[in-house]
């Protein structure tokens, strides 16, 4: 029988002509089923929107290894861009997905993307309607390249914004922190990390479970590139209110600590790509807390910092350590670079 | 892989605070204690334990961060080899930001220029072998920490015949720069913390000078924060008795004479040099040169043209890494120098002073 993904990309699959169709009717259509992609039309035609307000966003992936533990790139692909509408409050609905594949990549790991987006999909419970495939000459490009738009929608009285952060509000972390980019780093370096996995997922479910438990949550961002310490210094930011972590209640692995120790990276400046810090008043907080517990992805979900008064004249982001000082937390500044000793 | 549980505990470290306050009462005098390691400045600031000190106790930063000593003619000449043909520049990630006198290794990079990170000196010598007509130059920087592994590539080098692996010498070695320091008159040092790591390798008692040809004391200490608490609280203690001495901290891993396996290997392929240290100038014997026996690997000898040397304008790394002045005291820190956009050296690397604090110890009431 004839193998439906090519052994390896020519330019040619990225022609227009009949090898690029081959490619879409006998690798993408088959995994990413649905009615809105099968007609192949220029632009998917979609049912009307759900009330509320439209979501949209877009991102690109270019993951380093393409597959790593617990995940690939197509899997992240639909997970990044689910988890940018979920945290905006938003339920996501559709999604686009464009290829740029470089000649030569492996048709393996094209199926294996495939597949994996497939799956992001179906437990995010979103379609893909749109796509596009193009490949560039041998050495422009690394393998697999994707670029995605998502659309959703927020449902009517949802209001998630950094400006409803008020002083005494608890942040929320809803697993151990750093998985995923201590699992990239790890791989990228050969470093041998046991059980130790990415944690990209979809967190819709873990979301709108705990929206569904009636909890009021202010702001929620999910802390991908440059992790906690971006996101919590852009809140700070925003918001105008100081944010103080503890470092004892932070929840990480000691799998992602041993990683940052050898390869002299900070914890809080990793990628997670299936957590979400979620900002809620003081007296809704262990009842937020039992919600993101009772459910399968919020098991390690833990209370690990609060919000103060205003930044003017203070540090915007700091941290209590475990020895009893308070130091202050800056966002990464150019890549981590690794240390000497 | 992480410290035992009791060198980071709360309780410990209020303990051994408490002690601090009550030694530093007796001292009439501030007490000014130096760090020469760059794993200490990061451990110091990560924890935030300057802030925790008493009033009278000054912890400062010596030149214990590789990268920031490394002066800016080896970089001129390290992108200057990156202009050869065939040859490809590998270097440890800390060194791609630091600036030369016209660039730095990372815009060099971005300017397409063959240069890679590595984590080790044998990842440089697998691309070697990996590419037979390419020519490998590992760029060898740091403390006696990093010399023996650079030795072993080497002599695997050397053993299996992979000619196109070199490596262009920086290697600097611990002790002669803290003569310069005792001897240098501008600064007063009441006592020394001393690296550990570097002392697992060379074993302590190559810090003896320094009680007894200086009266200065020292306590050889490990990384977490109490560790590094009760070396201040015995060098507090030395000053409040008037003692000079070197106290060993971190014997679970630091023996009297070292490691002499690796002291073998490293003697087999290097040999003490006069070199330059950023902020302080030539220090004799404080550099590790390949023996001629092996100049063969020596890119160091490879004739190539160098911009004259240019130090940034305005720059006190130097007393900075002399620990004259504090980085906040230098004109450009936090404002023309910053991480994001470092200016001097020491605000690249994480372990250099200048980086640890602005990362960690920007709050108000710091303990200066």
């Amino acid at each position: 029988m004839k193998k439906k993904t090519p052994d390896r990309l020519l330019l040619a699959h990225g022609s227009g002509g009949r090898l690029t169709h081959e490619l879409v009717t006998g690798t993408f259509l088959p995994a990413l089923d649905n009615p809105f992609l099968a007609c192949l039309s220029d632009a998917a035609i979609l049912p009307e929107l759900p009330p509320g307000r439209p979501a949209l966003t877009t991102d690109g992936f270019v993951v380093d290894p393409p597959v790593f533990p617990g995940g690939d790139l197509g899997y992240l692909s639909v997970c990044g861009t689910v988890n940018d509408l979920s945290v905006a409050g938003a339920r996501p609905l559709w999604l686009t997905w464009g290829l740029i594949l470089e000649e030569g990549a492996d048709g393996d790991l094209i199926s294996t993307c495939t597949e994996g987006t497939a799956r992001a999909a179906s437990e995010a419970g979103i379609q893909i309607v749109a796509g596009d495939t193009k490949v560039v000459p041998r050495g422009k490009g690394d393998r697999i390249y994707a670029v995605t738009a998502g659309l959703g929608v927020v449902p009517p009285g949802r209001e998630i914004s950094d400006h409803r952060i008020e002083e005494g509000d608890v942040v929320i972390a809803s697993g151990p922190l750093g998985d995923h980019g201590a699992t990239i780093m790890a791989t990228r370096h050969g470093l041998d990390t046991g059980d130790l996995c990415s944690d990209a997922a979809p967190l819709t479910g873990l979301i709108e479970s705990v929206f569904d438990a009636g909890i009021d949550i202010h702001s929620m961002h999910d802390p991908t590139r440059g992790g906690v310490l971006t996101v919590c210094n852009e809140v700070a930011e925003r918001s105008g209110k100081q944010i103080v972590l503890t470092e004892t209640a932070i929840p990480v692995q000691p799998q992602v600590r041993a990683v940052c120790e050898v390869l002299g990276l900070q914890i809080l400046g990793l990628a997670c790509e299936g957590r979400v810090l979620a900002w809620v008043s003081a007296d809704q907080a262990d009842r937020a807390l039992e919600a993101f517990h009772n459910h399968p992805q919020g098991r390690g979900a833990a209370i690990f910092a609060r919000v103060e008064g205003s930044t003017e004249g203070e540090i915007p982001v700091v941290m209590e350590t475990e020895v009893g000082s308070t130091r202050p937390l800056d966002m990464l500044s150019g890549t981590d670079l690794p240390r000497i000793c | 892989m992480s410290e035992a549980p009791e060198f980071r505990d709360p309780k410990a470290i209020a303990g051994l605070i408490h002690e601090i306050k009550t030694l530093a009462e007796d001292v009439d005098h501030q007490v000014t204690l130096m760090e020469v390691c760059g794993t200490h400045t990061h451990a110091v600031a990560q924890a935030g334990l300057r802030q925790m000190l008493p009033k009278g106790v000054r912890l400062i930063s010596g030149p214990g961060c590789p990268v920031c000593v490394t002066p800016v003619d080896y970089l001129d000449r390290a992108l200057a080899l990156a202009d050869l043909p065939n040859t490809t520049i590998c270097t440890f990630g800390d060194l791609m930001r630091v600036p030369s006198s016209l660039s730095s290794l990372e815009e060099a990079h971005a300017d397409g220029k063959p240069i890679e990170i590595v984590y080790s000196p044998r990842d440089a010598l697998d691309k070697a072998r990996a590419n037979p007509h390419q020519r490998i130059v590992f760029l060898a920087v740091g403390f006696e920490t990093t010399v023996p592994t650079i030795a072993a590539a080497i002599a695997e080098a050397e053993a299996t015949d992979v000619d196109n692996f070199l490596i262009l010498p920086g290697n600097k070695v611990m002790p002669p720069p803290m003569r310069a320091l005792v001897e240098d008159q501008e600064l007063k040092v009441d006592g020394f913390l001393l690296p550990g790591h570097v002392s697992v390798l060379t074993g302590w008692e190559c810090f003896r000078f320094l009680a007894e040809d200086y009266d200065v004391p020292g306590a050889v200490v490990g990384f977490a924060p109490a560790d590094v608490m009760r070396g201040v609280a015995d060098l507090l203690r030395q000053a409040r008795a008037g003692t000079a001495e070197i106290t060993n901290l971190y014997s679970r891993v630091v023996s009297s004479s070292g490691n002499q396996v690796a002291a073998k290997i490293v003697e087999k392929f290097f040999e003490p040099v006069a070199t330059i240290w950023r902020g302080f100038g030539e220090i004799p014997g404080s550099g590790l040169g390949l023996r001629s026996k092996y100049s063969h690997r020596d890119a160091g000898l490879i004739e190539v043209e160098l911009p004259p040397p240019h130090e940034p304008e305005g720059c006190a790394c130097g007393d900075v890494l002399r620990g004259v002045i504090d980085p906040p005291e230098c004109s450009l820190f936090g404002t023309a120098c910053q991480p994001a956009t470092p200016v001097g050296a020491c605000m690249v690397s994480s372990e250099g002073t200048c980086a640890a604090w602005y990362r960690h110890e920007r709050l108000t009431g710091v303990n200066r």
